[in-house]
């Protein structure tokens, strides 16, 4: 017999023990210097195992990734940000009450989604996985738009097909979420291959929780991505949990996954994803680096599902439940508050109208959408269509399936 | 038992009785699995047998051969079958085919559990029905259970059986039948006469099917969450159908299924997943060799529509009672 055992990976915690975090490595905000986007992939190497962060504990943004967003600029991602909190809110209730079927929160990793959709243009085609509501919110899609997708109502753009959350938008360059995990990464890096084969200057940009960094397709996306340079930009969430395993079961307990970049050739930057404006100045650098031609890069964003996995999992089962509070990035929305203050550019009075019209937003907007229908009161999109949109037209069988149906009425 | 305790009870019974015996899968361990069927085995039998995995499913599968190449017996979860796909390859072109391209010298006894169907608002990626899919390649079993006994005992003989096996759990029928009504309240399989469920060890043998009810009308095949809709209409209508549960996909019982449709003379099949290349066509073609001259009529088929899963007309996809009646009064007319 050997000595040593198949290594299994644990979480510093579990329920009912204190939350630990000492496993995170940090750097102090302002620390980690900025190369030129153009930078060689060597040159990144330093970059993603380090933490790129802008905003200090006291709220000042520091060093040489600091974006100079103006305070307007910032004032709007708050908006998004509490927009984004409130609507989750409002569909978790919904889940509760019966309304929709199901529902997932992206509650604290809200800046993930929202710096980056600002940093962006357009024009540029964003490949979602199932936590980035936001980047619907931070361009300014009517959020009765997505509520209406979660209730599978006559206004849905799935007409019923998908099951809440699985928004896409055409119009805002916002693909289809799968279901199926890390799917759209290689997908994007495609889009962003076809971009360059256009010579045209969007970029594509695609996001996946740490977890599905496991599923091949992730290491499709970065080999493709690094031999053609595609104009593309990979972000990895790495919210600390996947349903109930933590983010060394999916390898990041001696590595980080910013680190698997340059492994493929590939530039990697770990950022502060609590940090609306590093994500943000990190979207811009990886942006500006795929524009010109330098290449792909890969995101990681360290951050923390402060909510269930989903309206279907109870994470007081595998956590400890005061784990968020410990989490040493804090709120993101916490946070560029407390920096808005700090210049003088905010109040706790007008954070509070803030809320309180994003509250009412929310509101008003989910008494139109339930007008529409919700998924057990009519009224409802009309049954038959479910035989459309499997083909541009419908194949021989399928009409005769669909006739059937007519005939039975289900 | 339900069947989420009765495949618990399989495993662990399995893992009691084999030391070889690990299991694997995402969430399986500390958590117990997002459908709770591991719940305890951790904690019983220690990580090095109960095993977190990473989301991979392709991973899973491949570290699941290689550790049956290495000498033990794994029991692989897909958390759902509809994240199968990505270990497909190492199903169709290496788990099935391991033992034909070494001349049995190389084996892989991989038991992989796979929660499938629909009925729980799941949409398009909670609810396919892939047997078919896997019923095509040629070096694996198929089975899928329709209740708490056969799930422990079919369990336990897929994984003492020395060949892979894809094992199908219709995920609708965890925690109790269902007879397509998802307006009532939900039955619990205690006053089942399958949720009688012994707590040691027995099997349930691959390749058999069960007549779950005797007639002499019209033979009705099925499997899986079908088997208690069929039931359900059978009984409303009073028709005096023969029921048959297939269970076993791959071996098929042809013997028991064509005994009872040479014995009725009608047949209908029956099951969720699509109809075009479905397994019932598979087993329409079988029962009309084995059993031309005693038809009466053609065999019907209902299954699901050929269109994916959707969520918000789950039930109008569905192969309900409707459409079951409606194929048994269609083969019953036939003069």
């Amino acid at each position: 017999m050997s000595g040593f055992q198949l290594h299994v990976p644990h979480p510093p915690a579990r329920p009912g023990e204190p939350a630990d975090f000492s496993y995170l490595k940090l750097s102090p905000a302002g620390a980690i210097p900025r190369p030129a986007p153009t930078a060689s992939v060597e040159d990144t190497r330093q970059l993603a195992v380090s933490l790129v962060r802008v905003l200090d504990d006291a709220g000042i943004a520091r060093g040489p990734w600091d974006p100079g967003l103006a305070p307007a600029d910032m004032i709007r991602a708050l908006r998004y940000m509490l927009l984004t909190r409130a609507m989750d809110e409002r569909l978790r209730r919904a889940q509760r009450q019966g309304q929709i079927s199901f529902y997932m929160q992206c509650t604290g990793e809200e800046a993930v989604s929202i710096a980056a959709a600002m940093a962006l243009r357009p024009g540029d085609m964003l490949f979602p996985t199932y936590r980035n509501q936001g980047l619907h919110i931070a361009r300014d899609r009517d959020v009765i738009d997505l509520m209406c997708q979660c209730l599978s109502n006559m206004h849905d753009m799935c007409k019923g097909r998908q099951m809440p959350v699985m928004y896409h938008w055409r119009e805002g360059n916002i693909f289809s979420i799968s279901g199926n995990l890390a799917t759209q990464l290689p997908q994007a890096v495609g889009w962003a291959m076809a971009a360059a084969i256009k010579r045209e200057d969007h970029i594509a940009v695609a996001w996946t929780g740490e977890g599905s960094t496991a599923e091949a397709d992730f290491h499709h996306a970065l080999t493709f991505a690094a031999v053609y340079r595609a104009p593309v930009i990979l972000n990895v969430v790495n919210n600390q949990w996947a349903i109930s395993t933590f983010q060394g079961v999916a390898g990041g307990e001696d590595q980080t996954f910013a680190a698997r970049g340059p492994g493929f050739g590939v530039a990697g930057l770990r950022v502060d994803g609590n940090d609306l404006l590093a994500v943000y100045s990190a979207t811009q650098w990886a942006a500006e680096r795929a524009r010109s031609g330098a290449g792909p890069t890969l995101i990681e964003h360290v951050t923390y599902r402060a909510g269930p996995h989903s309206t279907s999992d109870d994470p007081s089962r595998y956590r400890p439940k005061d784990e968020w509070r410990a989490f040493p990035l804090g709120d993101p929305i916490a946070r560029l508050r407390q920096h808005l203050i700090a210049l003088g550019a905010w109040t706790d009075v007008r954070h509070e109208e803030l809320q309180a019209e994003v509250d009412a937003q929310i509101a008003a907007s989910w008494k139109q959408a339930v007008a529409y229908g919700t998924l057990p009161e009519a009224p409802r999109i009309d049954p038959v269509t479910l035989f459309d949109d499997v083909f541009k037209e419908r194949t021989p069988h399928l009409e005769r399936q669909r006739a059937q149906f007519l005939r039975l009425k289900g | 038992m339900n069947m989420i305790q009765a495949l618990n009870s399989a495993m662990d019974i399995a893992m009691q009785r084999d030391p070889s015996v690990v299991v694997l899968g995402q969430d399986v361990g500390y958590f117990g699995g997002v459908f709770r069927c591991t719940e305890g085995l951790q904690k019983k039998y220690g990580e090095q047998r109960v095993i977190d995995t990473p989301i991979a499913e392709g991973g899973i599968i491949a570290a699941a051969i290689g550790m049956a190449v290495g000498g033990l017996r794994p029991v692989a979860e897909i958390q759902f079958a509809d994240y199968i796909y990505p270990g497909f390859d190492q199903i169709v072109s290496e788990l099935a085919r391991l033992r034909y391209r070494s001349a049995g010298d190389f084996t892989a006894p991989v038991t992989v559990r796979v929660p499938a169907g629909g009925g729980i608002r799941g949409g398009q990626t909670h609810s396919q029905s892939p047997e078919a899919l896997f019923a095509h390649v040629c070096g694996i079993k198929v089975v899928m259970p329709s209740n708490p006994y056969d799930a422990k005992g079919l369990l336990l003989a897929s994984i003492e059986d020395d060949d892979p096996v894809i094992f199908f759990e219709p995920k609708r029928l965890y925690n109790g039948p269902f007879d397509a009504d998802p307006g009532k309240p939900a039955v619990s399989w205690a006053n089942h006469p399958r949720g009688d469920v012994p707590e040691g060890h027995y099997t349930v043998p691959l390749g058999k099917a069960d007549v779950i009810r005797e007639g002499s009308a019209v033979t009705v095949v099925t499997y899986g969450t079908l088997v208690h809709v069929v039931q359900a209409v059978v009984e409303t209508a009073g028709i005096d159908a023969e029921i048959i549960d297939v269970r076993s996909i791959v071996p098929l019982d042809v013997d028991t299924l064509a005994a009872s449709v040479r014995k009725t003379g009608r047949c209908v099949v029956a099951h969720e997943a699509t109809e075009y290349a479905g397994f019932g066509a598979e087993l329409v073609a079988t029962l009309q060799r084995e059993c031309f001259w005693h038809l009466e009529a053609p065999i019907e088929r209902v299954a699901g529509w050929d269109t994916p899963y959707p969520h918000a007309f789950e039930w109008e996809y569905f192969p309900g009672r409707k459409r079951i009646a409606a194929a048994l009064h269609a083969v019953l007319e036939v003069p």
